[in-house]
């Protein structure tokens, strides 16, 4: 299945781009697995989630823990905790 | 986008409240959006504001640079306006981010909520302010004086703190 990723402020910065369309491997079916097999795709993604637990989540613009199912996602985002306001 | 809001069970014999959210880069004027509040309506007693300004940290910064996610940061302020509505019994409430470079000294967010009361308006108008502050979707980057991009401002514990005092504390009125 194919996804598309959308990455904010320092992660965003650290992967090198705001967003990108992947394919899904089999066995990635959580947020939490998914940060887990970016980590894996080179030094950028090492570096955006070397602290995976401070990563932040939302599944079509909702927001989502990192036991959260992805299912039919189409657009998942991967961010740092907020600080706007 | 203004959108009527009438929570479940509530008596229809008062105006729906009105909901307003805006993700803007341009400044606002708080006159304007607070008077959105009581126009038209006998039934508000109270409006309580807030406006969050962009500060040099002592002389340090150029600018803020708001960075948001399009589309979530609207639909994550707009969850917690209904909430405050809810919650608060309010008759209205303005939520108002903006996103781009802000100079020191500029707006860069504008909430105000509006009640038959003084506490349900301050009460609506923190819990936004506090629930905003920790859910809604932007990022702030520091620009230095002596030139170039500073850090990332990082996230606050005292506000995930703020948030959690709304859990047990403060009931509705």
């Amino acid at each position: 299945m194919s996804v598309k990723l959308v990455y904010f402020a320092w992660v965003r910065e650290r992967i090198g781009k705001g967003s990108e369309e992947i394919d899904l491997p089999e066995g990635v079916t959580t947020v939490g697995e998914l940060i887990a097999h970016l980590s894996t795709l080179g030094e950028e993604y090492e570096a955006a989630f070397a602290v995976p637990q401070v990563i932040r989540a939302a599944i079509d613009e909702e927001h989502a823990d990192h036991d959260e199912a992805i299912g039919a996602a189409r657009e998942i985002a991967l961010f740092p905790p907020m600080t706007g306001g | 986008m203004t959108a009527p809001h009438r929570p479940t069970g509530e008596a229809s014999a008062h105006p729906a409240a009105s909901v307003t959210v805006r993700i803007q880069a341009e400044d606002f004027d708080i006159a304007h959006e607070t008077g959105l509040l009581t126009q038209g309506r006998a039934d508000v007693g109270a409006v309580a504001s807030f406006t969050g300004l962009c500060r040099d940290e002592g002389g340090r910064l150029s600018s803020l640079e708001l960075e948001h996610y399009p589309g979530m940061a609207e639909r994550a302020i707009r969850v917690i306006a209904d909430q405050a509505v809810s919650r608060f019994g309010l008759t209205g409430i303005v939520a108002i981010h903006r996103y781009g470079k802000i100079a020191p000294g500029a707006n860069i967010v504008f909430v105000a909520a509006a009640a038959p009361h003084r506490q349900a308006a301050f009460d609506g108008a923190a819990f936004l302010m506090d629930f905003l502050k920790t859910d809604a979707p932007f990022w702030k980057k520091e620009h230095l004086k002596e030139g170039g991009s500073g850090e990332w401002v990082s996230a606050k514990d005292a506000d995930d703190a703020a948030k959690a005092r709304w859990d047990e504390t403060i009931k509705p009125q």
